[in-house]
């Protein structure tokens, strides 16, 4: 098995750790992961603002860079979901279609494809709240929103429970919107603030040390409201946790 | 029409720390109390599923439809009429209050109404408007649109209620009371029910096997309206049709809980002829509803049965109040009909959304709120709808991401400027992150950089 990693634009330049340790827990699984080395961004900026002409070349470099591969993994969700169902401001060749149904995020790959449930190696003693984006639970379903009527599951907090030592915490809104929102952030600041500056204060509120998510891009949203309110709360990456890391 | 701007109107709202919280708070609350309602029901998602179904093969089916129902509401005795536009609907209904000389109306709670700006139409002729829902009351006193479709003056405290009732039905100034204030209104309409010439209602489902239609209400004001008058006149879109009585069985399960998390509303209402001695008038609106009907991403939108779920549950809407959104429709459903009225003046809406998805998920009709918000950002780019700034920074990322050289050379720089995009757009980025946010602060190495390092140019 031959895994291309994705390393988002946003890890890569803010957040190299999360990539360090995505790659290696893959690598612990014994799995043959390569980071191809002209790989840039998955074009869900531009996608997502509506450009559809200017996604097509990032699109088309994204899909140069990981046709070989048998899957490939980000620790995105939003990212992941952005290639599998929105990829389409290019010709749908096979290959774009395998680039498509071959990409997976972290927790998912685990969870679902490697099936890794044991971390001997990793522990840690802190209550952490755990924070799915959006495109993670209501897009990729890596668990069931608390707003669907279906028999709750959870994939972060299966292989989260695995860590020894680790405490959860329980926020009024697990499932609420951070307010990161890509380009949202920006162009809608103030809501995007305001919703940020709620998410850190619940999580608070219910007493998290940490909050853990398997999306970087919130994280960095939060992270900067926390940081400006002035709120001891810390941010991880779920791979980080995974992978071993203590603080 | 000028472009609407959300996020100046959302920043307005939420300057109001007080009312934004109680805004948030309340609706959050309407969204809990539907989740355990809902969750109560096992077959929730089925039924979801049901009704979606239900509507699709109605719109699908939809001129049959409307024809049979006129077919049976013309042999029960109702007057039908039908109107193209919110002109054709709003001249309707003068001409059957003027041929009768009507100078009063009272009215119940109808967003379609609204839509077609009807109240100030009949007022410029000098005909008095009472809108009777408690909610809608307080909006028309103070001048102000309905800010939500189901609670219209949910973004009100009761201070503010107490001012505006003070200010125009002479209430006890400073009396904040809750009962004291219902109670005021309720004195002060009752008059208008008892002296009206006229009643107006909307409708929440037309059933086309019976030519009759359903009101579903908690305050029973429409009742009043349909019954104490002479005439009564219903404004239905033609997008409420169902097919049979027995799929009503769906549909009101479905509505309330999702509203309001109550199993049903206080008033489900059936009317199909008129009483005796009195007149029923049914006006069936089309007002940009066919031409939605043949948008291939967008007639989905039709489905919705107006309950204000996705409103409830949508963080944006919570924090920013209904009235930002500067239309009848505010909310997710707002975003995605909105443009189908005016696309410039709505196309900054489908961007007032994170595309977290929950609208979609508490949807009863499974309306795919979240992907037609995205779809219609597609539109806009392609109409040339974008703002200047979005666009020309959309270019330069796009040029920057398609090309690893000049992406590197950017994340060398990083820290100082990225020096391929637009000052401005670096300027306009950085300051709107950084008004509320720290920025974060990039590391002495890039992932890319440290792969090299210790994995090798594999």
């Amino acid at each position: 098995m031959r895994v291309g990693l994705f390393i988002p634009c946003y890890v890569d330049a803010f957040f190299p750790e999360v990539g360090i340790a995505t790659l290696q827990i893959l690598e612990r699984a014994g799995i043959d992961v390569v980071y191809p080395l002209d790989q840039t961004c998955c074009g869900q900026p531009m996608a997502n603002s509506g450009c559809q002409a200017e996604s097509a070349p990032v699109e088309k470099l994204f899909v140069k860079n990981f046709k070989e591969f048998d899957y490939i993994v980000a620790p995105s969700g939003s990212c992941t979901h952005h290639v599998r169902a929105h990829f389409d401001a290019i010709e749908q060749t096979s290959e774009v279609k395998k680039v498509r149904a071959s990409i997976f995020e972290l927790v998912e790959f685990l969870h679902d494809v490697i099936k890794l449930n044991d971390f001997p190696w990793a522990e840690f003693p802190h209550k952490v709240g755990l924070h799915n984006s959006c495109a993670s639970l209501r897009d990729l379903r890596i668990a069931v929103a608390s707003e669907i009527n279906e028999p709750p599951f959870s994939k972060p907090l299966n292989l989260l429970k695995k860590i020894k030592g680790i405490e959860f915490a329980a926020p009024d809104r697990p499932d609420e919107c951070c307010g990161f929102g890509g380009t949202f952030s920006v162009f809608e600041e103030p809501v995007s603030a305001k919703m940020g500056y709620d998410k850190v204060n619940d999580h608070t509120r219910a007493g998290a040390e940490y909050i853990v998510s398997a999306d970087m891009s919130c994280l960095m949203h939060q992270k900067g409201c926390a940081e400006r309110l002035g709120l001891p709360i810390k941010f991880i990456h779920i791979a980080q946790i995974l992978n071993g890391a203590r603080e | 029409m000028r472009r609407l701007d959300h996020a100046e109107a959302a920043s307005r709202f939420i300057a109001n720390e007080k009312h934004e919280a109680f805004h948030d708070a309340r609706l959050w609350d309407l969204r809990k109390k539907r989740d355990r309602v809902t969750h109560a029901i096992p077959e929730w998602e089925e039924l979801r599923q049901l009704a979606s179904d239900i509507k699709e093969h109605t719109l699908t089916h939809l001129a049959d439809y409307l024809e049979e129902f006129e077919r049976k509401a013309l042999e029960n005795g109702v007057e039908v009429h039908w109107a193209r536009d919110a002109e054709e609907h709003n001249q309707i209904v003068y001409d059957i209050l003027s041929a009768r000389n009507t100078k009063t109306l009272v009215k119940s709670k109808s967003m379609l109404t609204e839509e077609c700006d009807m109240r100030p139409f009949l007022e410029r002729r000098g005909v008095e408007v009472i809108e009777t829902d408690l909610g809608e009351r307080i909006q028309q006193l103070d001048d102000e649109p309905p800010s939500h479709i189901v609670v219209p003056a949910v973004h009100k405290l009761r201070g503010d209620v107490s001012a505006v009732f003070a200010r125009t039905l002479g209430s006890e100034a400073g009396n904040e009371d809750v009962n004291y204030l219902a109670e005021t209104q309720r004195q002060t309409t009752r008059p208008y029910f008892l002296s009206a010439d006229a009643g107006m209602t909307g409708a929440n489902f037309a059933v086309a096997e019976t030519g009759g239609f359903v009101v579903c209400t908690n305050e029973g004001n429409a009742d009043l309206c349909a019954s104490l008058p002479k005439l009564h006149i219903a404004s239905i879109g033609i997008e409420k049709l169902i097919p049979k009585v027995e799929h009503l069985g769906v549909f009101i399960r479905l509505l309330s809980r999702s509203a309001l998390g109550s199993p049903i509303t206080q008033y489900t209402s059936h009317f199909r002829a008129p009483r005796d001695g009195a007149e029923l008038h049914v006006v069936l609106v089309d007002h940009g509803r066919s031409g939605r009907l043949g948008m291939q991403d967008f007639w989905y939108s039709l489905k919705c049965i107006r309950c204000g779920a996705c409103m409830n549950t949508c963080p944006v809407y919570r924090r920013s109040g209904g009235l930002s959104y500067g239309a009848t429709y505010s909310g997710p459903i707002g975003v995605i009909i909105d443009p189908t009225f005016d696309i410039r003046k709505y196309s900054n809406l489908p961007f007032a959304s994170t595309l977290n998805g929950s609208c979609t998920s508490v949807c009863p009709v499974k309306i795919n709120i979240h992907e037609q918000i995205y779809k219609w950002r597609r539109i806009i780019a392609e109409r040339n709808q974008l703002p200047f700034v979005k666009k020309a920074t959309m270019k330069a990322a796009g040029k920057l991401f398609g090309n690893p050289t000049l992406y590197r050379a950017a994340l060398s720089a990083a820290g100082s400027a990225l020096e391929d995009l637009p000052r401005f757009a670096i300027y306009n980025w950085f300051n709107a992150w950084g008004r509320q946010r720290e920025v974060p602060q990039p590391p002495p190495q890039t992932f890319r950089q440290w792969y090299i390092e210790n994995r090798g140019q594999r």
